[in-house]
């Protein structure tokens, strides 16, 4: 959004640095598994701000309504009913746009200005920018952006960058009824992570622990989790981190390539000064 | 210049073929390098904008694949390696200096080109392929992530190699003088086949035209 335009830590298919003068305070969204009922009143506000609806679905049996992410729900509750200890869990996860420190979707993403990621940590997405290449689909490592099929535009969650911006609180986090959800500096929600985290071991969740992976930079939506050893029981990875084949793909190829073209004409170019060219002399042209 | 001269090299279908086939490999590359790299992504306004450049690149792709097909199709006989050609390639020296004499006659194709035209068919089936699986909105979305994101990288890879083979392809088209003619007039000088494939020139006019 403008409103932030000074603020611009990276900046997708840029090279140089974007206008970053103003340092703003690191912020975090922390989503305590522990205490969430599952009510949906998140999904509620994120599309009444966002001014989004979806389409109805269809039922799987399950409470996950609508099933998946889609480029009109940005947030989705996530049902698992699991039994990690031999006991029945039933754990809800808010699933959404983790707003990575180190976003996968922003280093693929080919097209200037598409992708930005502000001082303050949040990865929004500039539709008009986007092209629809799916390159963001590509580099995040866990399965957020959606591409419309109405628009072929890529959406997600902005951590509503537009409240944010003006010193409100994401929508979701405003509207949540048990305190599940909370927004703040980022060093501030790990402090309020650890209080819950200790809570949660002195009543025999010995596992509980902050998700807040370092293999992407750490995140900026954090979850705190009962059985933090075993993230895969949220369907959350283990240890997430952007793709080798993207890391290749967007790293060293990239320059690597374009200077290897580059070196290739100039090596024709200077071969043909040396050389000359490679012509059929008068005598040739003769016949034997 | 007398037109006993001349010999015929590619006939008018051979020429349309190959210039199918360049047109949609300039469009193919000037809008995959506006996407691979962020220095070039200038390259997409020659294309309407950045969404049009997405849109038509894979189309364009399915365009050259088809004419590249004709051309292998023509070309892939005259293309095969042999012992004459493990001997042109160890002798690359002489290639590039321009002591042309020194190395064994050349049929139609000498090592280089035939081993350029197999780069090429190898290139264009992985471009083919690895495009199809990351194709938005029609195709990506059914497969696999870790597939796309394999592909995407093999298909700028697969790209890159074309591109390097298509500089030393045009470049060997300047440097040897009489080449462009031949894929844009279809004819090149006896003399010129008689220095650069002399093979394929005894073939060629084996008990006919003069000695």
């Amino acid at each position: 959004m403008a409103l932030q335009s000074l603020d611009i830590e990276r900046r997708s298919a840029t090279t140089t640095q974007p206008p970053d003068q103003r340092q703003a305070l690191k912020v975090a969204k922390l989503i305590d598994i522990s205490k969430c009922i599952g009510c949906k009143a998140c999904q509620s506000a994120c599309m009444e701000w966002n001014d989004l609806r979806d389409m109805v679905g269809t039922s799987d049996g399950t409470y996950d309504n609508p099933r998946d992410l889609t480029e009109n729900s940005w947030t989705v509750m996530k049902f698992f009913e699991v039994e990690p200890d031999g006991k029945l869990e039933w754990l809800i996860r808010k699933d959404g746009c983790m707003h990575c420190a180190d976003p996968g979707c922003l280093k693929a993403c080919p097209s200037p200005g598409a992708i930005v990621q502000y001082s303050n940590g949040i990865v929004d997405f500039h539709e008009e920018n986007c092209i629809g290449c799916g390159y963001c689909v590509t580099g995040c490592p866990f399965n957020v952006p959606r591409i419309s099929k109405k628009d072929s535009k890529a959406y997600k969650c902005t951590l509503c960058s537009d409240r944010v911006a003006v010193g409100l609180e994401p929508a979701c986090i405003k509207t949540c009824p048990t305190g599940a959800l909370v927004f703040g500096s980022k060093e501030d929600m790990k402090e309020h992570a650890a209080e819950r985290i200790a809570d949660l071991k002195e009543r025999g969740y010995q596992n509980a622990g902050l998700y807040d992976p370092p293999g992407v930079g750490g995140t900026h939506v954090m979850y705190v989790l009962q059985h933090a050893d075993r993230p895969e029981l949220y369907a959350l990875p283990k240890d997430p981190k952007i793709s080798p084949w993207v890391s290749v793909w967007k790293g060293a190829a990239k320059p690597l390539a374009l200077a290897a073209l580059g070196l290739a004409a100039l090596v024709g170019f200077f071969h043909y000064i040396k050389v000359g060219p490679n012509e059929v002399e008068e005598d040739e042209k003769e016949g034997k | 210049m007398n037109k006993t001269d001349l010999i015929e090299r590619y006939e008018p279908s051979d020429r349309i073929n190959h210039w199918l086939v360049a047109i949609t490999f300039v469009l193919l590359a000037l809008s995959g390098l506006a996407l691979f790299h962020p220095a070039m992504f200038f390259l997409t306004s020659l294309f309407g904008g950045g969404p049009w450049t997405r849109i038509l690149h894979p189309f364009i792709g399915l365009v050259m694949f088809v004419a590249f097909a004709g051309l292998a199709l023509r070309f892939w006989r005259h293309n095969i390696l042999d012992k004459n050609d493990e001997q042109w390639l160890k002798q690359w020296q002489d290639v590039i200096n321009n002591r042309e004499d020194k190395l064994p006659e050349a049929g139609r194709y000498n090592a280089g080109q035939k081993l350029l035209f197999w780069v090429m068919v190898l290139c264009l089936v992985v471009l083919l392929a690895t495009g199809i699986v990351i194709w938005q909105p029609y195709f990506a979305p059914k497969f696999n992530i870790t597939a796309v994101r394999i592909a995407v990288l093999l298909h700028a890879l697969a790209a890159f190699a074309l591109m390097l083979g298509i500089i030393v392809h045009i470049y060997a088209a300047i440097w040897v003088k009489g080449s462009v003619r031949a894929m844009t007039r279809g004819y090149v000088t006896r003399a010129w086949a008689r220095k650069h494939h002399a093979a394929w020139y005894k073939q060629t006019t084996s008990g006919s035209g003069p000695k």
